[in-house]
């Protein structure tokens, strides 16, 4: 399959702590890559190398080279607005906008321009919000505040933000930890709709998750990657020790 | 339940009991300072809101106002009341000799002879007659009227003589001195005369300080808080500007006043004595204040808003001017309207500028002279009169509420936005 991110030689470093140690993994495009791991372990901060949401972090420095596409992500010269309009996010705890549902989606559409009149943002809004299957909960009340609903409704809106701007990669760090076991199935069965569509990378702590939604699944402990293989052979058959220990629950 | 741990349980409640009673004795405390501070202001003050007219009838004789039949507005403006007006003042006492003609006329304010002038003016037709009109009594019967003055001391060490009392003993008995609530404290300017003066010059003047003040703190202030809190490296240069920031807010207010006086007055030539140098003076105190509400309320905006504002692809900028400044403004409002409560209160700087000159019109904007309420206070206190005294007491009153109204505006904003975002 083809490539979509290719890291190569990926050393992150927090002050003097090393946060990753030479990381090279490649994601395909269309696929599901899940991130599984104990804390600690980088997975996250890895996750925010793909989009150079480090950079707000001001004792983070990253090395090596990531590419997206031909696009080098870990240059100066990156413009990382066009990137992350390319590249979205989906983050651990729901955090929509303090404003209205419809005001949440159309916040993409609008600052990057891709709309030019009202019509088509109201189109946009209802696809998105169809797309993350939460267009029949909320279509009767898309000027009420986004923060009024349920935390697996404010995920899947986060994920129909996310979606609003049609990136080609969409980050999703835990997007499931702070929802129970009804929701984490929706926004499962969402993320395997969404992958016809868009290469995912997801970073989770629930190996069961892993196996479900995952093609690629690649194992990551104090700041190495020790495997990268198919969900499949990972769950199946690890060809690391630690992986085995780790997916067998002996530690972690 | 052994015994040493029963003891050592009552211990614990004893000791929290204990803790509850300081608190309460220090609230009850602060709270009994505060009622006998108000109690005092109230009981000097309210007798301000009244005052005390005399009724005497004017005789609006034609021919002694050497005016025509009808005359012009332009006439009636430019006659001599002074005979007319004399002689309605005498005549409250027919039996008059000529030595106490003066007490007659000390009984009410010096401007009774425009007050005469003034109803004419405003009712013509009433050339010719004889009206019953109210006159402004001077400030020594008002306060003999309000009880403020005390009658049963010698006549050498009274300001009223005993002559006076006899005649408003006598007038009182007819009816003809009256109390009404005082509308001229709150639309005159100050006087020299205490029945006269009013807080209409220093109630404007604090006005306009207190809006020139927001004009230039406000954006500023704003502005430099967000600056400093999203966008300024974090270096050894902007931890010294936030140094010199909070110390900024600790300086004495008299020395922004030498300030003002130094720089806007003498270098920039600015006119003194006018809520414009006093308002720029005042917003070097307020911004302070605001930077630092600015920024502890931009500091407060969660950070995973702006994370998902970064994330969707918006600026730097565009994260902050759509998501984290909205999210801040009501914080910052209310940091500034506290701010601009005490840039309200403050005398020193306004001393130092020349907002304390007698200012006996209203200004009627910034660039006018002025005076300001709580330099108004500190003039007042200074005149010897008892009818400053309930003045003080009453134009403290005017300040406090002022002051009130701003903080529950502050407190209102912020409750808005706590039921808003939560």
């Amino acid at each position: 399959m083809k490539s979509k991110i290719s890291a190569k030689g990926v050393n992150v470093y927090y002050g003097e702590k090393q946060a990753l140690k030479n990381i090279s993994i490649e994601i395909g495009e269309k696929e599901v890559t899940a991130l599984i791991g104990p804390s600690g372990c980088g997975k996250s901060t890895f996750l925010r190398c793909l989009n150079r949401m480090n950079d707000v972090i001001d004792i983070c420095r990253v090395e090596g080279s990531i590419k997206f596409d031909n696009l080098e992500i870990n240059s100066k010269e990156l413009d990382v607005v066009r990137l992350r309009e390319n590249v979205g996010m989906v983050f651990q705890k729901p955090n929509p906008f303090p404003k209205t549902i419809y005001e949440n989606i159309a916040y993409g559409p609008t600052i990057h321009g891709l709309v030019q009149s009202k019509q088509e943002l109201d189109e946009i809004v209802e696809t998105s919000l169809k797309k993350a299957a939460l267009w029949n909960e909320v279509k009767d009340r898309l000027h009420e505040i986004g923060t009024g609903l349920s935390g697996g409704q404010q995920q899947r809106l986060c994920i129909a933000r996310a979606i609003s701007i049609k990136p080609e990669v969409i980050l999703m760090d835990e997007p499931c930890s702070a929802l129970d076991p009804i929701a984490t199935a929706q926004i499962e069965e969402l993320i395997d709709e969404l992958k016809n569509e868009h290469t995912i990378v997801i970073v989770t702590h629930s190996m069961s998750q892993a196996a479900r939604v995952s093609q690629k699944t690649g194992f990551f402990h104090l700041g190495n990657l020790i495997e990268f293989d198919s969900t499949e052979k990972i769950f199946k058959n690890p060809g690391n020790q630690q992986t085995q220990d780790y997916i067998t629950g002996r530690f972690g | 339940m052994n015994n040493k741990r029963k003891n050592f349980l009552e211990k614990r409640y004893k000791s929290e009991k204990r803790f509850q009673l300081f608190g309460l004795a220090s609230i009850s405390l602060a709270l009994i300072f505060l009622a006998i501070f108000l109690i005092k202001i109230f009981s000097n003050g309210y007798s301000a809101f009244t005052k005390t007219w005399i009724f005497v009838e004017v005789n609006y004789d034609r021919e002694l106002l050497l005016l025509e039949e009808n005359p012009s507005s332009e006439d009636l403006n430019n006659a001599d009341y002074y005979d007319i007006a004399y002689q309605s003042i005498i005549a409250l006492d027919p039996e008059v000799d000529e030595s106490s003609e003066t007490f007659l006329i000390e009984m009410f304010a010096y401007n009774y002879e425009l007050e005469i002038k003034n109803y004419l003016k405003k009712n013509p037709s009433d050339l010719g007659k004889i009206v019953k009109l109210k006159l402004t009594a001077s400030d020594d019967i008002d306060q003999i009227n309000k009880g403020n003055y005390p009658r049963d001391i010698p006549e050498e060490n009274r300001r009223v003589n005993n002559y006076q009392l006899k005649i408003f003993d006598m007038l009182e008995a007819r009816g003809d001195i009256i109390n009404t609530f005082n509308l001229s404290f709150f639309t005159n300017p100050d006087s020299r005369e205490a029945e006269l003066a009013g807080i209409a010059s220093s109630f404007m003047g604090t006005l306009f300080s207190i809006l020139v003040c927001l004009v230039f703190s406000f954006p500023i202030a704003v502005l430099a808080g967000i600056y400093l809190e999203e966008f300024a490296p974090k270096n050894k240069f902007t931890d010294f500007i936030e140094v010199n920031i909070n110390n900024l807010a600790a300086v004495p207010s008299i020395v922004f006043g030498l300030l003002g006086l130094g720089v806007l007055i003498n270098i920039f030539g600015l006119p003194r004595s006018t809520p414009l140098v006093g308002g720029i003076t005042l917003s070097l105190m307020t911004l302070p204040t605001i930077i630092i509400a600015a920024r502890a309320s931009l500091k407060a905006v969660p950070p995973s808003i702006k994370e998902a504002a970064l994330a969707m692809g918006a600026s730097k900028m565009q994260t902050t001017l759509h998501h984290a400044v909205p999210l801040s403004m009501p914080g910052t409002l209310s940091g500034t309207i506290i701010g601009l409560a005490q840039a309200l209160g403050e005398t020193a700087p306004l001393i130092l500028i020349g907002m304390v000159a007698f200012v006996n019109t209203i200004p009627g904007s910034p660039l006018d002279p002025a005076a300001s309420l709580p330099v108004q206070v500190y003039i007042w206190s200074e005149s010897a009169e008892r009818g400053f005294v309930e003045k003080v007491s009453a134009c403290i009153m005017v300040l406090l509420i002022f002051l009130i109204t701003m903080n529950l505006t502050a407190q209102i904003i912020r409750h808005r936005f706590e039921k808003k975002w939560s």
